[in-house]
């Protein structure tokens, strides 16, 4: 059985009360809206883009405890980061939240972010952990439709 | 065609010697109940979702499928007879259940999603037309406003909304001053799958009618939890899911007065629904195979047939009774928790108990319960402008049903303690 503790760690409940980079971004040249139609999250990410680099990033919405601190804690690892490397890092959060993370793989490129291994346990959740990210990823691409889980 | 067995009006069980309703009876009927979730018993609180189904219901569908199975209205071999027979019975049972005035009122559709979108796509089409109005309440289920908003923007017509208040009632008066000359249909729900408002359907059946209006009562939240008398209610089409009133998914009705179906043109086309077919002209078959093209759902008709008569064997009034208890209780037990905000505080309610806690989202609340073996629905349930009138992007919502007990309500208010605990 899995435990509740593995999903809901100290670290995401800190994140989902107190989320960083949670403001609009005035300098921002890339914005991307996020929903989820089964629960009713919603996330807008802001990007300012400077060449490949992320120089800054924000978000702002509702959402539950998962999505928001995901979102929080995707800012701060993915600031600063090139497009790649922030594309990277998704890919490999993507295989941890749904447990496909190849076996003995190293789990450094994700730091902070391993709080959310436990989401693996609890597959309904999976889409929650990742919103921010396929946010992210449609801001990035300069899509101007809201992207949706479904 | 009826035999005596498939009467309703039988003997009510669950009233045990002392007149108490007797709810452990009740619950041995239902086979699914007596299991663990995540080491917990199951608590199974999303009731408006689907219901549970009774050994008699999943009983009469083996039974179907293992003695009787055939074509209906087609063949002369004794299986064929056998499936019709059981089949019209069913039907005379939806008959009896909701006092309709003739069996061939009742059309078999998917559920009540389908029935409302035949209605928009055979009565809408044909009596809507550029610049007339259709007109809803602010609480209805999507599957009652978006069959009207296609119907709206492809005629050139404009539906209307009739709000509610903070406590999720329908303003009557707002509802008489929208029905106009140019209003051709009111699509109303009888009870609020979000807020469990129950509406008072009779007047405004009245008020519409009072200016010439029919009315399409959705019926999916209503029909487990009351009698519905559809002449009574004088209410001109009425429809409901077979799978909330403890029958099979992908089963349900559509009653409409005969004069109405009559005049409809067809729904869907193919076999059953036409008497003769020439490749110059087609003559449609009487009511309400006009309705019921193609092979029907003949084991969810059957199961159906036989949840309504489980339904009317508890009695209805018992159901309503037992039900009435456990939302009173779960209402005082809920609301008494610290940060609770119950969303639907109508006077007149039916089993949903929707809510929300401070700075906790619904759907992390959903989670935690489940791991304590408690199912209850998170999310906008279909109903997204009533969310919005709540300023809520979702809620928790627990719905009861006849099987449910306070026990299990007390272990709701356990759950919701311990989804405190976790985000304390």
């Amino acid at each position: 059985m899995s435990d509740l503790r593995d999903l809901y760690q100290d670290v995401i409940l800190e994140h989902s009360k107190a989320p960083r980079n949670y403001r609009e971004l005035p300098a921002a040249n890339h914005k991307a809206e996020g929903f989820n139609p089964l629960c009713g999250d919603r996330f807008t990410v802001y990007v300012a883009l400077e060449g490949d680099a992320i120089r800054d990033i924000s978000f702002q919405g509702s959402g539950c405890a998962i999505s928001k601190a995901s979102a929080s804690m995707m800012t701060q690892i993915v600031k600063g980061k090139t497009m790649a490397e922030a594309e990277k890092i998704f890919g490999r959060f993507h295989e941890m939240v749904t447990g496909h993370a190849p076996a003995g793989g190293s789990e450094s490129e994700l730091g902070k972010l391993t709080v959310f291994s436990g989401v693996s346990e609890f597959p309904v959740r999976v889409k929650c952990a990742t919103l921010a990210w396929h946010t992210l990823h449609a801001a990035l691409e300069g899509k101007q439709d809201p992207v949706s889980t479904e | 065609m009826t035999s005596a067995a498939r009467k309703l009006d039988g003997e009510k069980r669950p009233v045990s010697a002392t007149g108490r309703f007797d709810v452990e009876r009740v619950r041995a009927d239902f086979p699914i109940l007596h299991q663990k979730v995540h080491g917990h018993p199951l608590v199974y609180l999303d009731n408006a979702a689907t219901s549970q189904k009774p050994r008699a219901v999943i009983d009469a569908i083996t039974r179907y499928y293992e003695g009787s199975n055939a074509n209906v209205h087609r063949g002369v071999h004794f299986l064929s007879e056998n499936a019709t027979e059981e089949y019209e019975a069913a039907r005379l049972t939806v008959q009896e259940f909701l006092n309709a005035a003739h069996s061939r009122e009742i059309v078999f559709v998917r559920g009540t999603t389908e029935g409302i979108n035949l209605v928009a796509q055979t009565f809408g089409r044909a009596q809507v037309q550029a610049g007339d109005e259709v007109l809803i309440t602010a609480m209805e289920h999507h599957s009652n406003i978006v069959p009207w908003q296609i119907l709206c923007d492809e005629k050139r017509a404009r539906l209307r909304v009739a709000s509610i208040n903070d406590q999720g009632e329908l303003l009557l008066d707002e509802f008489a001053n929208l029905l106009g000359p140019r209003t051709k249909l009111a699509a109303v729900t009888h009870v609020s799958n979000a807020l469990g408002t129950i509406n008072p359907l009779k007047r405004m059946i009245e008020m519409a009618h009072s200016r010439n209006v029919p009315v399409l009562v959705d019926g999916a939240q209503a029909v487990p939890h009351m009698k519905v008398d559809v002449q009574d209610l004088d209410c001109d089409f009425y429809t409901f899911s077979g799978h909330k009133v403890y029958g099979p998914t992908g089963i349900g009705v559509l009653y409409g007065k005969a004069t109405l179906l009559h005049a409809m043109p067809p729904y869907q086309s193919g076999g059953d629904m036409i008497s003769s077919v020439t490749f110059e002209k087609t003559t449609y078959n009487q009511l309400p195979y006009k309705f019921e093209a193609g092979t029907p759902d003949i084991a969810g008709v059957i199961g159906l047939g036989a949840a309504l008569q489980y339904v009317d064997g508890l009695g209805m009034e018992n159901i309503g009774a037992h039900e009435h208890d456990l939302l009173a209780y779960a209402t005082e037990a809920v609301s008494a928790i610290p940060g609770v905000r119950l969303i639907g505080t109508a006077k007149e309610k039916a089993s949903v108990l929707s809510f929300v806690i401070e700075d906790i989202h619904p759907h992390d609340i959903g989670t935690i319960l489940d791991q304590q073996g408690i199912a209850i629905r998170t999310g906008h349930h279909c109903s997204q402008p009533v969310m919005e009138r709540f300023g809520v992007p979702a809620t928790a919502r627990a719905s009861f049903a006849v099987y449910n007990t306070r026990k299990e309500v007390d272990a709701l208010v356990r759950g919701i303690e311990k989804v405190r605990q976790v985000f304390a």
